[in-house]
């Protein structure tokens, strides 16, 4: 395949990213869930690594305070040393799986907690090498690296093969999507703009933007809205009742993406279990991966690439 | 701006961390942790007493809860101190009707400053632990390695000066350490730190010094200050971490739960009950062991 035309930094910038096309909320052609659910749950921890002291991008700061930041960097650890586990019972207890994003280095520095994972049947795609390595200002054949060394990486921790992809903390080129397509990924979790899937516009692959989401983050709900704990189980439990109302007209996704380090702390779990519990027993909720959501939208959707408007 | 090549070199990408700090291990896999009397959850209360100067400094990095307006903030240096006049001693009758001690992390400047809240405090029993000379005494990589020695040393000197005893914790201005600060902590003879917010038991750092993990998320200045929720929503959560611990606990072995209070923020007049009530329940529960952080250092290093 020829180079990707250049869009990236130092070149022209679009105002409008060309990701997908517009199509009302009102009047969708109906998606529907197996067994007659109305909205698809998905959870994603977030599995990562972030480095004691990572080298600098001139695009974006890691670290707020001189390394080693203490607070910064321990906080992070504690997912990999105590609450991983107790956001993971929680998960299996009330029959959750994950589909994980993930800092694949983890499978290096802390294979345990990838195995574990593993052995809770959940799946894997990828968040980057690192989440203090960021894509801005990446050549291709550095979007590449990363991309190939997500697949090998996870392919011999795992022996999964990734599908999905969530930029290393957020942060993009404007060819990332168009590679991961290319690489033969199905999903993208860093689009926000719905709350069903949507076929991404690329020239290569089948992409689909898979419903993630900033607003109901455990990072967001917790220190961008400041909630309490329980505070935040109550926006999960409304989120959820209102998608699995709306999906009876044209099937839904929620999703919860979560940080172990945050929603495992010991003031935050038990409410968060509560909310588990909640949605299990409910009765609508399709509770699933990423991947058999792609999967089921993939085949009730039209099959040219890009091109489909559901 | 394009990347150096080098950007996606990983030389520290291996098995365990990407320092040498300390080691990994999961909480879920040590041998269960015994506390004393049969107790299930440690509970460590820790009191910030703090003195923040009227002249701020900004190196390596402002103190949080320092001065905020144009020189002289009297505002802002009055309603610290009032935790320092009014909101401990609330504190201190709190935890003496509740039957507890606590350990409390003091500026050496308070114990120059204010003796008489000294004696007061280790009459009660409680522990008092190194927390730099005062507000302006912060660490960060950039403070050189003779400074942030010399500032330890004076702070060790002036607490023990006071209370006639070597402090053996010591807590960070906002956790914050550089990369010389454990053996620096070590070298001056400490036996914890309390800065690393990984783990919610104690564990080992290589060069010998214990971590008494201060869970950051659980303080009243998180909490209340930063995050601007109520005091009774603050102790609610406490609540919900101890049952969610002492449930833990009755399958993993002892747990700990860290309370980090301050007294100009939880000593206020309007809080303070949040604070009584809290502890008070806590020192009614079966599984709570409340105990200074010295002791439950002690407690862990005897584990078999």
């Amino acid at each position: 395949m020829p180079a990707l035309p250049r869009r990236g930094w130092g070149t022209a910038v679009r105002s409008d990213p060309g990701l997908y096309g517009y199509l009302p909320y009102r009047n969708r052609p109906r998606l529907v869930w197996p067994d007659g659910k109305t909205v698809a749950v998905w959870i994603a921890p977030n599995l990562e690594y972030y480095e004691i002291d990572p080298p600098a991008n001139p695009h974006r700061k890691s670290w707020s305070r001189p390394h080693p930041d203490v607070v910064g960097y321990s906080h992070r650890d504690h997912a990999n040393r105590v609450s991983h586990w107790r956001m993971a019972e929680a998960m299996t207890k009330h029959g959750f799986p994950g589909s994980v994003s993930l800092s694949v280095a983890l499978c290096q520095h802390h294979p345990e907690v990838v195995a574990d994972a593993n052995a809770r049947g959940w799946e894997f795609f990828s968040h980057g090498i690192y989440n203090t390595r960021y894509a801005y200002g990446m050549d291709e054949a550095q979007e590449r690296a990363i991309i190939e060394d997500s697949i090998r990486t996870v392919r011999e921790a795992t022996g999964q093969t990734i599908r999905g992809w969530l930029a290393p903390a957020l942060t993009h080129t404007e060819r990332t999507l168009e590679l991961i397509a290319e690489h033969g990924l199905s999903y993208t979790c860093d689009l926000y703009h719905d709350d069903q899937p949507t076929p991404i516009h690329t020239r290569s692959g089948r992409l689909i933007s898979m419903p993630y989401s900033l607003e109901v983050n455990d990072h967001y709900g917790f220190f961008v809205y400041n909630m309490s704990g329980r505070g935040y189980a109550d926006a999960l439990r409304r989120q959820f009742d209102r998608l699995a109302a709306e999906g009876a007209a044209s099937g839904t996704v929620m999703c919860i993406p979560l940080h172990a380090y945050l929603i495992g702390q010991p003031h935050r779990i038990g409410a968060f279990e509560r909310v588990l519990e909640h949605i299990a027993g409910d009765g609508r909720a399709w509770i699933t991966t990423a991947g058999a959501i792609a999967d089921s939208y993939l085949a009730q959707t039209v099959t040219c690439s890009g091109e489909s408007d559901q | 701006m394009s990347l150096d090549h080098a950007y996606l070199d990983y030389p520290r990408r291996r098995h365990g961390y990407d320092h040498d700090l300390y080691a990994w291990s999961s909480i879920f896999d040590r041998a269960p942790v015994r506390w004393p009397g049969g107790k299930s959850v440690a509970v460590w209360i820790c009191v910030s007493l703090e003195w923040f100067p009227l002249t701020p400094a900004d190196t390596p990095f402002r103190a949080p809860g320092h001065m905020q307006t144009a020189y002289p903030d009297y505002r802002h240096y009055t309603a610290r101190d009032y935790g320092n006049r009014v909101g401990i001693w609330r504190m201190l009758d709190a935890f003496a009707r509740a039957g507890v001690r606590v350990s409390v992390a003091a500026n050496a400047a308070i114990a120059d400053r204010y003796p008489a809240l000294i004696d007061a405090i280790l009459a009660a029993g409680h522990e008092i632990i190194a927390h730099s000379t005062d507000m302006n005494g912060t660490i960060a990589s950039g403070l050189p390695i003779e400074e942030e020695r010399a500032l330890i040393h004076r702070t060790l000197a002036m607490l023990e000066r006071a209370t006639g005893t070597r402090p053996r914790g010591w807590l960070s201005i906002a956790r914050s350490q550089s990369w010389h600060t454990l053996d620096l902590l070590k070298e001056a003879g400490f036996t914890y730190c309390c800065d690393w917010v990984n783990d919610e038991l104690p564990y080992r750092f290589s060069n010998g010094l214990i971590d008494l993990p201060l869970n950051h998320e659980l303080s009243d200045r998180q909490i209340v200050a930063t995050q601007q929720q109520s005091a009774d929503s603050w102790a609610e959560q406490l609540t919900d971490a101890f049952d969610w611990l002492a449930d833990e606990a009755a399958v993993n072995g002892g747990r700990m739960l860290p309370i980090h209070v301050t007294p100009y923020i939880m000593g206020l007049p309007y809080r303070i009950g949040a604070l009584e009530t809290l502890v008070g329940r806590l020192a009614a529960r079966p599984e709570a062991w409340i105990a200074p952080g010295g002791e439950i250092v002690d407690a862990w290093t005897r584990q078999p």
